[in-house]
């Protein structure tokens, strides 16, 4: 069970990671926290913001993991959805290294209802397709650590999971974005705006076709 | 599509201040008689440079009678929010609409000395895409780039109201009409924004049969141009407000929204109040019930004048209007510059109390039954008109032409393109320099300034001043 345990933590640390990884990149959304803090004057208004934020981000996540934590209870099938699932992140990374336009819809969303955009953004961006490899490997670590169960008690355990999982990820990403937008609001300033701002779109969707193949090499030899 | 934000994209309008000055100026060149093709001349503002203050470089385009009148960029500082989407286009082309034609040409300036048209968008293309027509001013904002028009279908383009039509800000294709519920709103000049609080202002100057062969003095005495703003939820494209300031306000032009978004008013240019000729300006704001709100905060009288001396459309009054055509407020929202083109003169008002405004500075060129010369000695034609200020505000550039068939009915006989710039003063004034003055070339008039890397007009921001 030592190397289990070991591609759980590297797991686990692969969700917190995800989560800075978002947080950082101020396209979703923490320069709107320190917009909204100066707007009003007040840093209450920045913390609401990110927790707004923060909610349309933890949203996106489960709306991802919940559909899939119901389908490992298929548990015949589990190389198999993994393989698929796999598949279905590279393949929206290869659609976002070919398209690398923004959706237009996003700029229709008032800037008062950033619960809305956060969720929306990380729609948009695949931001939660990122984690279903890393926690279907969560799942399947699980597994092989407790013993086949009743499939019942399995998707429980599994929908916990996601909950845990979409939770760590955004808490991670609330604590890297709002840490940068706090830096910048209260010391450094927004001239650092746009020196910090790096085009990470390509980046991006190589992590996500990266991430994919993982979940489907896992899938395959991983055991 | 860069890899970290355009240089010139700013977060707030004081980071933008303290930005490197400007080096060039893009100012649009007009065949008053369709002669020529109109184009974009290219002048030196760098005073280290041998070339400072003359037309380095100049575009002319392939037709002739586009008409070019106001302009813009493909991108600015609005890029900056997240909430657009598009943080790494460059500030590099121009987006110039024909207003009598209108075509739309899209120019490279990535070598200013060496602009390029990279795009031409069809008339035919713009009626169909828009059911508008006349294409105006120009804003780069969160679903791309809004443009203004002045006409809406058919021959004289009365057929439907014109309105905002929206373009790719990557391709430059037209998307289609911006507007979901226009309510009021049945004639179009100028628009502006705040992006944070998410509203949009627009203006009314008046139909294409109203001023493409000249001001109808009979639709003037009638008050029948605009003179109404309306205000709109500017994501939902709905029109929330129509203030009418009064039909003897005619022809509500210019809106100036402040820069620092955390402020809530701006300004509008009316041309002339026809029940005593004068120019006015009138200070928006939003109430503490959330509705809008105005005030006449600016007058500016008109001077008597001996019949004779006047245009024939100007005799029976013997006066002299203002003419208010143009207004520009510098990015610390301190100083409105107000052109009386009619007076021939040059306002500059302290607006740091948007509700007193104090005259600070006054500058006189040109001007109906006065033509001031220039301090360098060159003549003036007609008054000051289009004015840009630079992004430090301590520059402030104008040239003179109105449009092509006012200037002839207001200035008869005259002619020519000047472009001059003042110097601001520590603490206010303003003085015309001696040394910088184009005249240019023999057939062109000057119209619209756009500096590089952006200017008083042009750029929205995201993040309020600290």
């Amino acid at each position: 069970m030592e190397l289990d345990a070991n591609t759980l933590a590297a797991l686990w640390g692969a969700v917190i990671f995800s989560g800075v990884y978002h947080g950082v990149n101020p396209g979703m959304g923490w320069p709107l926290a320190v917009s909204a803090g100066l707007m009003e004057g007040r840093h209450r208004a920045m913390a609401k913001a990110i927790a707004a934020l923060a909610l349309g981000h933890l949203l996106a996540m489960l709306a991802i993991l919940l559909p899939f934590s119901m389908m490992t209870a298929l548990i015949r099938w589990e190389t198999e959805l993994r393989i698929g699932a796999g598949l279905l992140v590279v393949a929206a990374g290869v659609y976002l290294v070919i398209n690398r336009r923004h959706p237009r819809f996003l700029a229709r969303v008032a800037p008062s209802r950033l619960v809305l955009w956060s969720f929306l953004a990380a729609m948009a961006h695949g931001a939660g397709l990122m984690l279903v490899p890393i926690y279907l490997g969560i799942c399947d670590a699980d597994l092989a650590d407790a013993g086949h169960e009743a499939a019942r008690d399995l998707m429980g355990q599994n929908i916990t999971v996601a909950f845990a999982v979409a939770l760590a990820h955004t808490l991670a990403m609330t604590v890297a974005g709002g840490a940068i937008a706090a830096v910048i609001y209260f010391y450094v300033g927004l001239k650092f705006l746009s020196r910090t701002w790096f085009n990470l779109d390509l980046v991006w969707a190589l992590s996500l076709i990266i991430v994919g193949a993982f979940g489907i090499y896992m899938a395959l030899y991983g055991h | 599509m860069t890899l970290r934000p355009d240089p010139t994209f700013h977060a707030t309008a004081q980071l933008a201040m303290q930005a490197p000055v400007e080096n060039y100026g893009f100012v649009v060149m007009l065949s008053p008689d369709a002669s020529q093709p109109d184009g974009i001349a290219v002048v030196d503002l760098n005073p280290k440079s041998d070339g400072y203050g003359t037309i380095v470089h100049q575009l002319l385009m392939p037709n002739t009678g586009d008409e070019f009148h106001h302009f813009g960029w493909n991108a600015c500082s609005s890029s900056l929010s997240p909430l657009t989407g598009h943080a790494f286009l460059e500030r590099r082309y121009l987006i110039v609409p024909g207003i009598r034609s209108s075509r739309i040409y899209v120019i490279d300036t990535k070598d200013p000395l060496d602009l390029k048209i990279h795009k031409t968008i069809e008339p035919e293309e713009v009626f169909a895409k828009t059911g508008y027509s006349r294409p105006h001013t120009i804003h780069c904002g969160p679903e791309g780039i809004y443009v203004s028009t002045l006409g809406g279908g058919g021959e004289d383009g009365t057929d439907g109201p014109p309105g905002i039509f929206i373009m790719d800000c990557e391709t430059f294709e037209i998307i289609g009409q911006y507007e979901m519920d226009r309510g009021k709103q049945d004639k179009h000049y100028d628009f502006w924004w705040n992006l944070p609080q998410d509203y949009m202002v627009s203006s009314e100057w008046g139909l294409p049969p109203q001023y493409e062969n000249g001001v109808v003095p009979e639709d003037l005495l009638s008050n029948k141009y605009g003179h109404s703003i309306h205000f709109w939820d500017l994501r939902r494209r709905k029109n929330i407000q129509t203030m009418d300031f009064g039909e003897n306000y005619q022809m509500a032009l210019e809106i100036r929204p402040a820069h620092d978004p955390k402020k809530s008013y701006g300004f509008c240019g009316v041309v002339v109040d026809t029940t005593n000729l004068q120019g006015a300006i009138f200070t928006w704001w939003r109430g503490e019930d959330g509705t809008w709100q105005s005030k006449k905060t600016i007058t500016i009288d008109p001077r008597p004048e001996d019949p004779e001396n006047l245009p024939p459309l100007l005799q029976g009054f013997g006066a002299v209007p203002p003419l208010v055509t143009d207004i520009d407020l510098s990015l610390d929202d301190k100083y409105l510059y107000v052109a009386c083109w009619g007076l021939g003169e040059m306002h500059q008002y302290d607006v740091s109390d948007p509700m007193n405004p104090k005259l600070t500075g006054k500058v006189e060129l040109g001007g109906i039954a006065r033509g001031t010369k220039h301090p360098g000695g060159g003549d003036f034609a007609f008054g000051p008109q289009m004015v840009e200020i630079s992004r430090d505000g301590k520059r402030v550039y104008w040239t003179n032409s109105l449009y092509s068939t006012w200037d002839t009915q207001f200035y008869p006989g005259q002619d020519g393109g000047q472009m001059v710039m003042a110097h601001v003063g520590e603490n206010g004034g303003l003085t015309l320099d001696r040394d910088f003055y184009i005249d240019f070339p023999k057939g062109h008039r000057a119209h619209q300034i756009r500096l590089e890397g952006g200017d008083c007009s042009t750029d929205s921001f995201c993040y309020p001043n600290v």
